[in-house]
């Protein structure tokens, strides 16, 4: 059964433990700590108890009307992360991992951030834990995701800028890696998708399933009939989200699985971060898994207009599902997603973020080429606050390049 | 377990016979390839040979380089905005080669590199080049079987690496693998130049050694950079000492002023192995 991954540390090929010896004997007790508090009765208690009176789980499920009248297709249900406190999926897997620091006794937690969303949601978790949080982030993505981070300052977390390489995801987590380096003895690194040596991708995925499990409940529950969606689509950035939708269906062959990545401006451009459909076999961050490379093995620059989506690798465990065509990994574009932003925004009055509107422009998609009776479920996984200065530059832009079209024309 | 007179590299093991008795400890120079151009990579070598070193380092640029502190990232950074790929970084060992027959030269790289283009196709490759061993900072032995097999069978030593925490027992699971010589970070942290070390460095060194005894020689490295540093090290059991972002700063700040450049480094590096030759004694 593929829910029995990994065995031996690997989905499949995938995964691994590539890392500096240093943080050996961290990735040891980390395992250690978790095989032992994943069943134990007071640590999931004391988790449970923080996602539903503080976070505020379950989230719903909810029958997106307008949208599924819009599409004309098959039913179109949106799981809504988005209404999670901080805004996003991620507290499900810092409030889980902030309680295992603890427990391990590691007062100071390191994390990386992209679209800060990870950020802000470690900040939370230290503030309510009592733990010292410590971000990284690119300087790239400090300006485009800027109210996160200033969220995560008033929050109490310490921000560090990221000057190298690309300035984004990819670059905070090296700079997290170096700084867990040397730290180690101290420091816990609560890391932001399902991503990282072993047992990390593990750790995240068990964390976040809470998303599938919910949803599986509460389909039961609206269709009366005990039936599964006939398609589930999430948006795949590191995939925490996605792997956590999907991984309570994987053994379930009645439902489609859609990962959707970011093709950018077009996967033929090469600035996109599609990880699954254009990159190959690398190893990066401790991890073996698929990777946007050069035929050198430098690892590539990416693009997305979201943040939390632009990052050349991916989980390992969506690596095999891929190889084994248990999940169908499509793309959609930074014009699509945007104008999917805008469509949920005045349609159900909900502003996604920008990263899982690359899953609701599938699931329309999808949607449009299915019977009416038929239900698809789509993970919010975030509202878009963060999102509404990129998305108001993205339409002046556009705004501007359709004007020099139209005077060219009339040339 | 595989035998460890088989293994191990021989360019590397006679240096290191040699050295013994002559009571030195090895100097291992590492230096960026391509930073800040080929040519002047293999100016930089020479003037390193000259001033004594024993065993050269090249580090093979990669633009992810976690275990790398700010001197050699930036150096990485730009050897590979100027075009440095890993074949280029390879004819510079070739030249090594041609130039100093029996100089061995280890690689320090990260796994994608070889990983890209196949482990035994990058090694043999390598090994075509004059290459004696590979150091990869982010290769666990968890995940190294194929890696030390296949560069065993091209005779080429596996340097893996131990830390301050590393505790006896995995310790030996490294050395089982290990070839050429065991690699001892001197501090939790990455590379890049310090001005003092704490105790606990010289305590790794000191436990360590006392695992290993005379299995193979034990290098130190990380933040290594004045003659001072060395020998208390050398005293703790230190049979090598690798010194590399120190020689990166000088490159980095003599970069407009080449002939100052060499000399300076081929006076630090004299200074380094003079330090390598006192309190150097067979335990
Ligand atoms: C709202 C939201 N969704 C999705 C992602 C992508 O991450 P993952 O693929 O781990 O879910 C992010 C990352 O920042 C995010 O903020």
């Amino acid at each position: 059964m593929l829910s029995n991954y990994p065995v031996n540390a690997r989905f499949g090929d995938y995964g691994g433990r590539y890392v500096p010896e240093t943080l050996v004997p961290a990735i040891e007790e980390l395992e250690r700590a978790y095989d032992r508090y994943k069943n134990d009765t007071d640590f999931r208690k004391e988790l449970r108890y923080y996602l539903e009176q503080y976070a505020g789980r379950p989230t719903p499920l909810y029958f997106a009307k307008n949208l599924t009248e819009y599409v004309g297709g098959a039913r179109i249900y949106l799981k809504r992360e988005d209404l999670l406190h901080g805004g996003a999926h991620k507290i499900n897997n810092t409030l889980g991992q902030g309680l295992l620091a603890k427990r391990i006794g590691k007062k100071r937690v390191i994390a990386e951030t992209g679209a800060g969303q990870h950020g802000v949601a470690t900040a939370i978790a230290a503030a309510v834990l009592r733990l010292n949080a410590e971000i990284y982030m690119g300087s790239k993505d400090m300006k485009r995701q800027r109210p996160n981070l200033i969220r995560m300052q008033l929050l109490g977390a310490a921000i560090h800028p990221v000057q190298s390489g690309s300035r984004t995801l990819k670059d905070a987590i090296n700079e997290a890696l170096r700084d867990w380096i040397t730290n180690v003895q101290n420091t816990y690194y609560l890391i932001g998708s399902a991503v990282g040596p072993h047992p990390y991708p593990v750790i995240v995925r068990d964390f976040q399933s809470v998303i599938g499990q919910e949803i599986k409940m509460q389909m039961e529950q609206l269709s009366n009939r005990r039936e599964h969606p006939d398609a589930v689509v999430a948006c795949v950035g590191g995939g925490s989200n996605a792997i956590g939708t999907f991984y309570p269906f994987v053994d379930d062959s009645d439902v489609s699985l859609y990962g959707v990545e970011a093709a950018g401006k077009g996967i033929k451009s090469g600035k996109h971060s599609a990880t699954l459909a254009a990159g190959s076999h690398g190893i990066i961050h401790g991890m073996f898994t698929y990777l946007l490379q050069d035929q050198f093995g430098q690892v590539s620059d990416t693009h997305s207009i979201s943040a939390g989506l632009d990052y050349p690798g991916v989980g390992p465990e969506h690596a095999l599902l891929k190889d084994i065509k248990r999940v169908n990994y499509v793309n959609c574009i930074d014009d699509d997603a945007a104008e999917a932003f805008l469509l949920l925004s005045r349609l159900e009055g909900i502003i996604p973020a920008l990263e899982p509107s690359h899953a609701i422009s599938y699931a329309m998609e999808l949607a449009k080429n299915m019977n009416r009776n038929e239900n698809i479920v789509v993970t919010l996984s975030g509202r878009g606050d963060k999102d509404v200065d990129v998305v108001q530059r993205y339409l002046k832009m556009k705004e501007k390049k359709n004007e020099k079209n139209r005077k060219n024309e009339k040339k | 377990m595989m035998k460890r007179t088989s293994l191990g590299n021989n360019r590397l093991n006679r240096k290191f016979q040699e050295l013994s008795e002559k009571n030195e400890a090895a100097l291992i120079c590492y230096v960026v390839a391509g930073y800040p151009n080929i040519p002047t990579t293999n100016e930089i070598l020479s003037s390193i040979v000259k001033g004594g070193a024993d065993v050269i380092e090249i580090g093979i640029p990669f633009s992810d380089p976690i275990a790398d502190g700010p001197t050699i990232q930036e150096a990485s950074y730009r050897a590979l905005l100027a075009g440095v790929t890993p074949e280029k970084s390879l004819e510079i060992s070739k030249n090594i080669r041609k130039k100093y027959p029996s100089l061995p030269v280890v690689i320090m790289t990260y796994s994608n590199i070889l990983q890209r283009v196949g482990f035994e196709y990058f090694m043999k490759k390598s090994k075509e080049c004059g290459v004696d061993g590979f150091i990869l900072p982010d290769m666990a032995i968890e995940e190294s079987d194929k890696y030390v097999m296949e560069a065993s069978e091209l005779d080429l030593a596996t340097i893996f690496l131990a830390s301050p925490n590393t505790t006896p027992r995995r310790l030996e699971a490294i050395l089982a693998r290990t070839s050429g010589f065991v690699y001892v970070v001197s501090v939790y942290g990455i590379t890049g130049q310090r001005r003092s070390f704490e105790d606990y460095s010289l305590t790794a060194i000191r436990n360590v050694k006392q695992v290993v005894g005379s299995r193979m020689p034990v290098a130190v490295g990380f933040g290594i950079s004045s003659p001072s540093h060395i020998k208390p090290m050398i005293r703790a059991g230190a049979d090598a000492i690798i010194v590399g972002s120190a020689i990166v700063n000088i490159i980095r700040n003599l970069s407009g002023n080449k002939k100052k450049m060499l000399q300076q480094i081929e006076v630090f590096v004299r200074d380094l192995k003079k330090a390598c030759r006192q309190n150097y004694l067979l335990p």
